[in-house]
């Protein structure tokens, strides 16, 4: 079977699921309504200012679009740093990107920025600048003669996380806490109800993110060749890194700026898919997309649930899925590599 | 008519390596050029510059002083797609972890002929199997790379090469993981590839006698300078040897060809103690390496 015939099926494959996981995320939660009501509200013919309309369209449907693209762009983020640093186990928030876009949001919020489209692009624009200021000093921590060195990257992750989370702190404690509304809250990772022009821009700037990695995936393959052999294949890889570098900076920086530092998706999402599909980034970065979206949808979902009519954040439920993971491959597959 | 590929007084410096660094220049004043049609032999001692010389050729590296040039065109106004359609390079060692089936290595020699398209076409996949089937291991195709031997390795390292469709093939070490049988499968290979498709192959080796059986002209690097450049007869000759490998030799004739073969005098104690200049060789084990 072809490259491109397998990415079709596993696109439409999980597509379907993607769908199924939405519809049932749609139709539970904590208001208990009925699903006729939920349907009826979905179809819209149920009165705007009734319960259902309200519960279903402004507070249910755009946490599941939310969790969607949070998903999939910090999975397409997961697969884009770990194709740059030739690393399995890099991830937005492993590497302390995460907390480097959070440092930003934070900042823009002593500025006062909030959330509508407007200022949300500020915020974003905050956040990525954090999460590439992360990134880069990651890099240059992990930087050897001779490449990335895969112990360095993932030590100079935790330290570059920690120096943020401090930075963090910091903030907060100097400002006036009634200025950072909800921000501990926000800081664990959450999905809360963003305005529909804000959803909008999210969109926007996610896909934005993955159409960039998706350009460059069969060059992404190429790097795994090592840098030298790349550029004797014609990749210039140099620019190669530099965008995908940016773009995945971007993705966090933006999943980070609507939705807060969610963890470990971009490691969980990526390391099943290679278990299903192989290591071809072709085939990774856009099944990421819809995978993502499941993944966190799902953890979402539960979020919402288990403990209702309270809510936990998502991250709490990612982090209880990935910390263990991330053991897991550390002992199994990757002992040998450290 | 230009050559094909002309170093023109070219002068590299690794900045921050440290023994290189103390030795000012790692390639000095280099100047030779490749005709196109033969096959073209770069020997020389460990640190001589050999990689450093394959890398200048590949982009790889831009030289601090001097010009590479491929058809008469420095290489810097070469678009890297260009260049990776005249010249492919068979490296050492395969890449390692390389998480990639043998078919799918061998398809990444496609991606200069078509660096937009983002599945290969089918004419992509025809042409990976012909080098696959050429360098024998279509039936490996499969399997993922870490699973082979070293010989199978590169001899799918060479196939991915030949997708390549170069005009210009560098092999870099190709015979180092290759048993007797494969070593003389591989030289027969290059000499058809030549000789029928017209391809002009660059050989850098520490193997002397494969570099005297299979080219045309040899350049003999030592210290970051050509220490000589002619026919094999011409430069492998014992006192020129012994100069830039510091070790002593002495040069045969391979009866059934007719090229140098080349032997190492190992170092006896007695000899040594009669010759102080050149007994022991100047770096300790090299001589072993080398298999001169």
């Amino acid at each position: 079977m072809t490259a491109g015939r397998r990415l079709a099926l596993a696109v439409g494959g999980l597509g379907s699921i993607l769908l199924a996981v939405a519809a049932v995320s749609l139709f539970v939660g904590s208001a208990g309504l009925s699903p006729e009501a939920v349907a009826r509200a979905l179809v819209g013919r149920a009165g705007a200012e009734s319960v259902e309309a309200i519960v279903t369209l402004h507070l249910r449907l755009p946490r599941v679009l939310a969790a969607m693209l949070a998903g999939g762009a910090l999975a397409v983020a997961g697969v884009a740093f770990q194709g740059l640093t030739r690393n399995p186990l890099a991830e937005p928030s492993i590497l302390g990107v995460s907390s480097g876009a959070a440092f930003g949001v934070v900042l823009a919020q002593v500025f006062g920025l909030g959330l509508s489209a407007l200022e949300a692009l500020g915020v974003a624009t905050f956040a990525f600048a954090g999460a590439l200021l992360a990134a880069a000093a990651v890099y240059a921590i992990a930087m050897v003669p001779g490449g990335l060195s895969i112990q360095t990257l993932l030590l100079g992750g935790v330290i570059v996380g920690i120096f943020f989370t401090s930075a963090i702190t910091v903030l907060i404690s100097i400002v006036d806490f009634n200025r950072l509304g909800g921000v501990v809250h926000w800081l664990l990772g959450n999905l809360a109800p963003i305005p529909a022009g804000s959803l909008a821009l999210f969109a926007a700037l996610a896909l934005l993110g993955f159409w960039l990695v998706l350009r460059h995936a069969r060059e992404l393959n190429l790097l795994a060749l090592g840098e030298e052999a790349a550029v004797q294949l014609g990749v210039n890889a140099e620019r190669l890194k530099r965008r995908v570098f940016l773009a995945a900076a971007l993705l966090t920086g933006t999943v980070v700026a609507f939705t807060g530092p969610i963890g470990f998706v971009g490691l969980v999402v990526p390391h099943a898919l290679r278990g299903l599909l192989g290591q071809d980034n072709r085939l990774l970065v856009p099944t990421a997309l819809v995978a993502g979206g499941i993944f966190l949808l799902a953890a979402d979902t539960l979020a919402r649930n288990v403990v209702a009519p309270a809510e936990l954040s998502v991250g709490v439920i990612t982090s209880f899925c990935g910390a263990p993971f991330f053991v897991y491959l550390l002992r199994t597959r990757y002992r040998t590599s450290l | 008519m230009s050559p094909l590929v002309e170093f023109v007084e070219v002068a590299f410096g690794y900045p921050h390596a440290g023994p290189a660094r103390e030795r000012g220049f790692q390639l000095a004043g280099v100047s030779f050029a490749i005709e196109a049609g033969e096959v073209f032999g770069v020997i020389g001692p460990n640190s001589a510059g050999k990689t450093t010389l394959l890398r200048l050729l590949t982009r790889v590296l831009t030289p601090g002083r001097g010009e590479v040039r491929l058809d008469g065109r420095p290489l810097g106004r070469l678009a890297h797609t260009e260049l990776a359609r005249q010249i492919a390079v068979v490296p050492q060692e395969a890449p390692r972890p390389f998480p990639f089936s043998v078919e799918q290595l061998v398809l990444m020699g496609r991606y200069p002929h078509g660096p937009g398209r983002f599945f290969e076409s089918g004419e992509d996949r025809a042409l990976a199997a012909a080098a696959m089937e050429a360098t024998g291991v279509l039936h490996l195709a499969a399997l993922p790379l870490e699973r082979l031997s070293g010989g199978e390795r590169q001899r799918a390292m060479l196939a991915r090469a030949l997708a390549q469709q170069p005009r210009l093939l560098v092999l870099d070490e190709p015979t180092s993981h290759l048993d007797l049988r494969y070593q003389a499968e591989t030289a027969a290979l290059l000499r058809r590839l030549n000789v029928e498709g017209g391809m002009t192959v660059l050989l850098v080796s520490h193997d002397l006698d494969l570099a005297a059986a299979v080219c045309d002209r040899l350049l003999l690097l030592g210290d970051g300078r050509v220490a000589r450049v002619g026919t094999p007869a011409d430069v492998l000759r014992r006192d020129v040897l012994e100069t830039v490998f510091g070790c002593a030799v002495v040069v045969d004739v391979n009866p059934a060809s007719g090229r140098p073969v080349v032997r190492v005098v190992w170092p006896d104690p007695d000899l040594t103690a009669g010759r102080p200049d050149r007994g022991q060789p100047a770096r300790g084990g090299e001589a072993h390496r080398s298999r001169v």
